[in-house]
């Protein structure tokens, strides 16, 4: 029988990685951002163009989902009108933990150019928002550059603290 | 109709402010008897309604008639006269004048190539019929009116708000109704997912949109005073030598030789 004695430490192929269970989880979770799809308006054409082949969101991980029991991350995309809000909350609170929001353009930033009495004046307002996109609607790359960033931020946070409570709880 | 042709050689120069208070001119009301379609039209239907008034405006018959009669009236315009589509249906608000909506409902026949327009005036709490055995397409325009309006609409097969939420306080489209809304809409959406004693938590809506908080230390730096970022807003200033370190050839800013207009902003 042949005898294969492979040395290990010398070739510097040691089959061990180290790391911290932070980096871990956070590499997962950063990496399969999967996106509630939340199209309210027009910038929801922006998000379905990001979606789509062109500028292919698979490459981040980000695939939309239609369930909020399957998403990490929602999207809100375009104005929110008053009528529409507990549905908003409704639909975060059925998100499961952890659970990210992005406030894609300028209606659901601050109500945009809809200072009228139907519209939300900022979705952050209802719900607690984690990033706010600027833009009338933003382009495709802004709301990939949104994404990187909250995937930034994800690897930032530590897995065994309790999230931060944010604004509203 | 085209609009008639006027020069524009000189627009940027001639008006460079409008009066926030000009009065639209009234459009010329013409006779009925300049066109001969109409003028049959109204002989037919005064022989069956009585009408307060019938005249032309901008090529198009316009009819006040009695708010009882419009079911009827409606009827005979589709039936007799062949007007077979209603194409808008609402109301104005002429309240503060005389206290009164105008309801109207706009005609056109096809087969006349004619557009007619039924007006009747109707008090605040007065309600009126509903058309909609006669127009299918009245159903959500009169729910619409009422929605907007508050306009009460008989016999209508499903009356309800149609736009906006059904526990919605007031009718928008009223001239008496803010833009921005009266207090029960400003905080619609926290009293109903959050309850009332939730508005001091959130705070009220910002309406200006130039708005900014000057204690602001997160987001914005006042000038000349410049705190380190998140410090309470009267902390100490920072020393800050240079603006411009990344950028060398931008010229250094020196802040004792700048005259500061105004401090405050």
């Amino acid at each position: 029988m042949a005898q294969h004695q492979v040395n290990y430490a010398a070739s510097g192929g040691l089959p061990v990685a180290l790391t911290t269970v932070d980096k871990l989880v956070n590499w997962g979770r950063s990496n399969s951002l999967w996106a509630l799809t939340y199209g309210l308006a027009c910038c929801a054409i922006e998000m379905m163009a990001s979606g789509a082949s062109r500028y292919d969101f698979d490459r981040f991980g980000v695939i939309f989902r239609a369930s909020p029991r399957q998403a990490d991350v929602m999207i809100v995309a375009g104005t929110l009108t008053k009528k529409h809000a507990e549905f908003i909350r409704r639909l975060y609170d059925q998100m499961a933990e952890p659970k990210w929001v992005i406030s894609m353009g300028s209606c659901a930033n601050t109500g945009g150019m809809f200072n009228t009495y139907a519209t939300v004046q900022g979705v952050d307002r209802v719900i607690p928002v984690d990033l706010y996109l600027p833009g009338c609607a933003p382009r495709p790359e802004t709301l990939q550059y949104a994404v990187m960033l909250l995937q930034k931020k994800i690897r930032k946070q530590t897995i065994f603290q309790k999230q931060k409570p944010k604004r509203l709880v | 109709m085209m609009r008639p042709y006027v020069p524009k050689d000189n627009v940027q120069k001639r008006s460079y402010y409008t009066d926030r208070f000009w009065v639209a001119p009234k459009i010329e009301e013409e006779d009925v008897s300049k066109d001969e379609v109409f003028a049959k039209d109204v002989e037919a239907l005064k022989s069956r309604f009585e009408i307060e008034k019938a005249f032309l405006q901008r090529g198009q018959l316009i009819v006040y008639i009695d708010p009882s009669l419009n079911l009827e009236v409606l009827r005979f315009f589709k039936e007799e006269l062949q007007y077979d589509m209603l194409m808008e249906l609402s109301a104005v608000d002429y309240l503060s004048r005389s206290g009164e909506f105008e309801v109207f409902y706009q005609l056109l026949s096809l087969s006349k190539r004619k557009r007619a327009r039924i007006k009747c005036l109707i008090k605040e709490d007065q309600a009126i019929e509903s058309v909609n055995p006669v127009f299918r397409s009245a159903d959500w325009s009169e729910r619409e009116m009422f929605d907007m309006f508050g306009i009460k609409v008989n016999n209508h097969p499903y009356f309800k708000r149609i736009l906006m939420p059904e526990d919605w306080v007031g009718y928008p489209l009223r001239k008496s109704y803010p833009l921005h809304g009266d207090e029960a809409a400003q905080w619609y959406e926290i009293d109903k997912i959050f309850g009332k004693e939730y508005r001091e938590v959130v705070g009220p809506e910002i309406r200006d949109a130039a708005w900014v908080d000057p204690k602001d230390t997160e987001n914005f730096a006042r000038y000349g005073h410049e705190v380190p970022k998140g410090a309470p807003y009267d902390s100490e200033p920072m020393e800050i030598e240079s603006f411009n370190e990344d950028a060398p050839l931008v010229e250094t800013f020196d802040l004792k030789k700048s005259k500061i207009v105004d401090r405050d902003r």
